[in-house]
């Protein structure tokens, strides 16, 4: 009876704080004003996100079928998620001629692109 | 205790804001995010009778209408037709929605026979656990058909319309590709290690969809969107040259062709003896076998090549101009 409600308080807990991942990452995702910032809280975002609310029904669902596939809808979305970021990230890096208004850029590495 | 606050304080908080954005009054994103600048174009009356003198030439050119009279009586007769057919096909519809049964009524056939039929000889007639696949795969197998039809004109208007034949030189498919993604990242290591560990097992997935389309939920159109999918993030990670082995022009046209025709001959068939009552000759199977339910297996594939090739066909049109 006790492992239930533990179980029930941690699945629940961890999708909570899934939601509320999500909730700050739109806020961020509209109040930033700069490219790599929002990507960064876009990405932050879906990777905390999607993980705590995937571990949550996993630990909700119980060893089962399910709780596999979930496992590798996580690993699939963990691989697509940072990745497409990171190419965001790098088109502006290459595009902005004003990178450094915004960031530290090493200049020597700037030219060689 | 409560103070009316002055118009100008008022718009400065979270409420006053909102109701600002509500009413249109300020957009609360302007000058905050970056948006382009909108271009205004000229309007002159010379370029507006530069417009119209250039479509009236057009017109001349493409058709002389002053010395065919053939053309001015087609025209005219076109006219005429138009009309005519648009009356008739009004009618015919008004007259049909006249007979029709009033809405919602629990008599209508619509909510007794059809479904009622679909639910309990589905399994039976079909051999598809799955009752929607088994619908529209082979009660309504010509809608489908006809769906991939739609996929494959929707795939030949943009093949008329972005295909870029030059070969070598200025302006060639090679060069616009090169100067279209000039500033994109190539050879990305990060993008073309997560492909090759995601590409097969998304293909493979995506086989799987179309495989089981007749025993759970999925079927030819999305497991074939999940392979063009695959096709895609393939395409990115390495380029042109890397696809271009085994996906050309050549083996979508093939692809296609084969896949739509076997799909109209084996229903043909399958609709030639149905509606004649002969015995068809194709076995059902035992339900829940991953050989069973007669044409819908075989009609799955093609439904999701035809998807597949489609995907990525419009992706490479609209990318590089060819493939």
């Amino acid at each position: 009876m006790t492992m239930e409600w533990i179980r029930f308080i941690l699945g629940t807990g961890l999708l909570i704080t899934g939601a509320v991942t999500f909730l700050l990452e739109i806020f961020g995702v509209f109040k930033f004003r700069y490219v790599l910032n929002r990507m960064q809280v876009a990405a932050m975002g879906d990777t905390l996100g999607i993980g705590a609310s995937l571990v949550g029904l996993m630990i909700l669902f119980g060893f089962r079928f399910v709780t596999f596939k979930l496992a590798l809808v996580l690993i699939f979305l963990w691989c697509a998620s940072p990745v497409s970021s990171h190419l965001i990230s790098r088109l502006e890096y290459t595009v902005d001629e004003e990178l450094d208004q915004f960031c530290e850029v090493d200049a020597a590495e700037k030219e060689r692109e | 205790m409560s103070r009316l606050l002055s118009e100008d304080e008022y718009g400065r908080r979270p409420v006053g804001a909102f109701k600002q954005w509500v009413n249109g009054i300020k957009d609360p994103y302007l000058n905050n995010v970056e948006i382009g600048e909108e271009v205004q174009k000229e309007e002159s009356e010379e370029l507006l009778r530069e417009h119209q003198e250039e479509i009236i030439s057009v017109l001349r050119r493409v058709h002389d209408v002053a010395n065919n009279s053939q053309y001015t009586l087609f025209r005219k007769f076109y006219k005429a037709a138009a009309f005519i057919c648009c009356v008739t096909l009004t009618a015919l519809l008004l007259i049909t929605v006249a007979y029709l049964p009033p809405v919602g009524n629990g008599e209508n056939p619509a909510h007794n026979e059809v479904a009622a039929k679909y639910i309990e000889d589905g399994l039976q007639d079909t051999g598809a656990v799955n009752i929607v696949t088994g619908m529209i795969l082979d009660y309504r197998a010509f809608d489908t058909f006809g769906e991939s039809n739609v996929l494959f004109i929707a795939t030949c208007t943009v093949l008329i319309l972005m295909r870029n034949d030059k070969m070598k030189g200025k302006g060639s498919a090679e060069e616009e590709e090169k100067r279209d993604s000039f500033y994109e990242p190539k050879n990305d290591k990060i993008l073309q290690t997560a492909a090759t560990v995601l590409v097969p097992f998304i293909i493979l997935f995506g086989i799987y969809v179309i495989l089981n389309g007749h025993l759970s939920p999925g079927g030819g159109f999305s497991g074939g969107a999940i392979i063009g999918a695959g096709l895609i993030l393939y395409l990115n990670a390495f380029g042109f040259e890397k696809t271009e082995r085994f996906f050309t022009a050549k083996t979508y046209k093939w692809i296609s062709f084969s896949a739509l025709s076997f799909y109209c001959l084996a229903k043909s068939y399958s609709f030639y003896t149905g509606a004649h009552h002969l015995e068809s000759g194709i076995p059902l199977g035992t339900p829940g076998n991953i050989l069973s339910s007669g044409l819908i297996l075989p009609l799955n594939i093609c439904v999701g090549l035809v998807v597949a090739c489609t995907m990525y066909a419009f992706f490479a049109l609209f990318r590089k101009g060819g493939f």
